[in-house]
């Protein structure tokens, strides 16, 4: 069977079980294009190309699948580099086609020309650019295994317009075809290592499961709560590892880093034990270094050797994937003689304040020799953390400011448990993810290495996409909203129906605090106005449902109205209180002793 | 004046890379993002036309070495790092120079290529190019001394190296990478 370039680049997506991609046409994809129109794969066409990207990221986050976008050349392509490098920054696995010039055309400074695979070479796992029309099928195959397997990344295939309309034989490669010589990415762990980290376990008495991304990209969210109530160790979980494990569990401390919760915290920093499960010992978790967990050794599984000893020296550095590690140190947590006893297995319900106290107690039933019974004092000392710095906020009733965080209390009590949450980057992100119950994995979408503004609304609507029957929400902030609020258009016309919270305070708000606190209250090009945009005439003007709430007691009857909308997309305008801070934090280059709570729990905020 | 000299901030990695368009830019790219200095690079073609061997002579104060291995191994081209340790490798690079010498010093010059088993590979009327290839330090001994009659031009390749051959009869190199992670040529294509 003979089949242009471009034929066969669209059969090599169909062979990999593509269903949806995202993406604009242009010139030198033009070709590309054609065949869409007789291929089962639904196309998305969005509004801004940065949009296609974060669509396809948003579709990943929550399906495990790959997210597909297609862009053109030169413009088409630089415009989805952000959303490369957020994929690259997040272990996304991404697979972007680009259009390019023709061959004879590259290197000429030809119409629409950029050379998109020298720009982002450091921002994507791997990419290709295809010279000859035979390669397509392989490299397209090639490519996806790369997105899909060991640390999950993006990468990109740049097409020539001309390469792309040259005629081929058809085929499929088999696995054995693929020409990776270099590329063995390693899955199970190191049975010696694993044993030596098995017996640090048993022995620590102040563990910390340190939970990041890997256990999501990994699918080892059960294992990682096999592995909690096993042992009796208390587990945070980072910014891209929310509802890695449940909130509601006993065992579950929540966030930990800048904006982490004291407990989460302080549980890290005086620590004699972290078990560092897929996480990457982050800036913003980790504080100043040299002062982050001083007395903590350190039990490092990475699917990525290169994490290993980056940021911190780990005493035991375990390459291979989350979760067959975890099965195996299961295993040889057995074979020391850990009973499967589980009186510390979690159930829902316990009130963040003294969630983890119920652990002791319950541990009291086991035997004397259990090693959790170690844990009792650790435990009741997290315990009384939890009690003395809560979370708090203080909500005046009637026509007092409203508060991001009440906003947030009332939409995650009046939406289902298992609803997809995506978020933007700034304050409203710290709330939503401090403030949300996540109690299931892949519910919480959100933009944490890179931090890019405007992730929200694309990223909600890829997310939609993926999971159409599921409750999908953005909360997102009046700054990051106006960077991406066109793509609406998309999801109103596509009829994707994705709901969005402004918590519009009228400031680039996370930058506003930092002023506020570190530059002596001088606001530098920081205030956005509430009005304008007229957010509800913008959303209407999208063909979304608009609404707008001012006070505390219009809040639940407006999620409610936008909950029951199910035909296309709602955008409802908070009007938050400027401000508004996000406590608990610690400063940039700080160290994570001197976290600052909420002023209203200690004098100066200081603990 | 020793160019990288015998210190120990130096190491030397060969890597096999694929023989593709834009491999050298991915280690360059690598090297220049992640702020590791490089002394010198040389890239040719290997035993495999499939492959091509890069030599980096790097610098291991900017960063670990352990990381400059592990973050190259992570670029999809490259099959396998060799790293070598100047301690057990033998280490050769080649000097190109064109020196000043007119009827005064040209015996003298040709006098010191001899001493260094150089040769003598052009000849004007007053100015010789010589060639001398030979471990780093003999190279920059010899840069020194020519030094004084005037160097018109010079270039220098950038090391290559191998390991030193164990006379105990393991004839293994000292590949760097553990198992795990290590990707051995032999399971090259």
């Amino acid at each position: 069977m003979e089949l242009t370039g471009a034929q066969a680049l669209i059969k090599s997506l169909e062979m990999q079980q593509v269903e949806v991609m995202f993406g604009l046409p242009g010139g030198a994809i033009l070709p590309v294009y054609d065949p869409i129109i007789d291929s089962s794969i639904r196309h998305i066409l969005v509004r801004h190309e940065q949009g296609a990207g974060h669509m396809a990221e948003g579709y990943a986050q929550v399906t495990g699948r790959p997210g597909v976008a297609m862009v053109t050349s030169g413009p088409g392509a630089t415009n989805i580099v952000t959303p490369l490098a957020d994929a690259y920054m997040d272990s996304i696995p991404l697979v972007v086609v680009t259009g390019q010039v023709p061959t004879t055309a590259i290197g000429t400074d030809a119409f629409q020309e950029s050379d998109i695979t020298g720009i982002t070479m450091g921002i994507t796992k791997h990419n290709w650019l295809i010279t000859d029309v035979k390669d397509i099928p392989r490299v397209v195959a090639e490519a996806f295994h790369v997105a899909t397997t060991g640390r999950p990344g993006p990468v990109l295939i740049d097409i020539p317009k001309d390469v792309a309309n040259q005629r081929m034989e058809w085929y499929w490669p088999e696995p054995s075809d693929l020409d990776l010589p270099g590329y063995h990415p390693v899955t199970e762990g190191d049975p010696a290592l694993v044993r030596r980290a098995a017996e640090l376990l048993l022995a620590a008495e102040r563990p910390v499961i340190y939970a990041g991304g890997g256990i999501l990209k990994a699918r080892a969210a059960d294992a990682l709560r096999e592995l909690a109530e096993r042992t009796g160790i208390p587990v945070v979980t980072t910014l891209m590892a929310r509802g890695s494990f449940p909130d509601s569990h006993p065992l579950c401390l929540g966030m930990p880093g800048m904006h982490g919760n004291y407990t989460a915290v302080t549980a890290m920093q005086r620590s004699d034990l972290l078990i560092a499960l897929g996480s990457r010992f982050d800036d913003r978790v980790t504080g100043r270094v040299d002062s982050f967990a001083p007395e903590a050794k350190v039990i490092h599984v990475d699917i990525d050797p290169a994490e290993h000893n980056k940021v911190r020296l780990a005493d035991v550095a375990i390459a291979g994937d989350c979760r067959l590690v975890i099965d195996e140190l299961l295993v040889a947590l057995d074979d020391l003689g850990l009973s499967h006893s589980d009186a510390t297995r979690g159930g829902r319900g316990g009130a963040p304040s003294d969630a983890v106290s119920g652990a002791p107690e319950s541990a009291g039933s086991l035997a004397a020799s259990h090693p959790r019974d170690r844990l009792i004092p650790w435990r009741a000392q997290l315990s009384e953390w939890q009690r003395r710095f809560p979370l708090v906020y203080d909500q005046q009733p009637g026509s007092g400011a409203l508060k991001p965080q009440f906003v947030l209390e009332a939409l995650r009590d009046a939406t289902p448990d298992d609803t997809i949450v995506a978020s933007g980057v700034g304050q409203h992100q710290m709330f939503a993810s401090q403030w949300w119950q996540f109690d299931h994995p892949y519910t919480w979408v959100n933009s944490g290495g890179l931090g890019t503004m405007g992730y929200a609304v694309p990223a909600a609507i890829g997310a939609k996409v993926g999971r159409p029957s599921t409750m999908v929400w953005a909360v997102d902030g009046d700054g990051c909203f106006q960077m991406t609020a066109q793509e609406l258009v998309t999801a109103s016309s596509e009829r994707i129906p994705v709901k969005i919270a402004i918590l519009n305070n009228a400031y680039l708000g996370m930058v506003r605090q930092w002023q506020e606190m570190f530059y002596e209250e001088r606001y530098s090009e920081v205030y956005l106005s509430p009005d304008l945009p007229d957010y509800v005439g913008w959303a209407e003007a999208m063909g979304c449902v608009g609404m707008r709430v001012d006070s505390s007691d219009e809040v639940a009857p407006a999620i409610d109205k936008a909950n029951d909308i199910d035909d296309r997309p709602v955008v409802i305008d908070f009007r938050t209180d400027a401000f508004e801070k996000v406590y608990p934090m610690v400063a940039a280059g700080s160290s994570n002793d001197d976290i600052l709570v909420d002023p209203s729990l200690a004098e100066d905020g200081r603990p | 004046m020793s160019v990288y000299g015998a210190d120990k901030r130096h190491h030397t990695l060969t890597v096999l890379v694929e023989n593709k368009s834009g491999v050298l830019a991915r280690v360059a790219g690598l090297f220049s993002r992640r702020g590791y200095n490089i002394f010198s690079l040389a890239v040719a073609p290997s035993d495999d036309e499939r492959f091509s061997r890069i030599t980096i002579v790097v610098d291991v104060e900017s960063s670990p070495l352990e990381q400059i291995i592990k973050q190259l191994d992570k670029l999809i081209p490259v099959v396998s790092i060799t790293e070598l340790d100047p301690a057990v490798s033998r280490e050769r690079e080649l000097l190109l120079a064109t020196v000043e010498a007119g009827p005064d010093t040209r015996g003298q010059v040709i006098q010191l290529v001899g001493v260094f088993e150089g040769k003598i590979v052009d000849v004007g009327h007053d100015r010789l190019t010589v060639m001398l290839a030979g471990a780093p330090t003999k190279l920059d001994d010899f840069e020194d001394l020519i030094r004084g009659y005037g160097i018109v031009d010079m270039q220098r390749t950038g090391r290559v190296a191998l390991p030193m051959l164990d006379r105990s009869g393991d004839h293994s190199p000292r590949l760097h990478a553990e198992p795990p992670l290590g990707h051995h040529t032999e399971k090259a294509g």
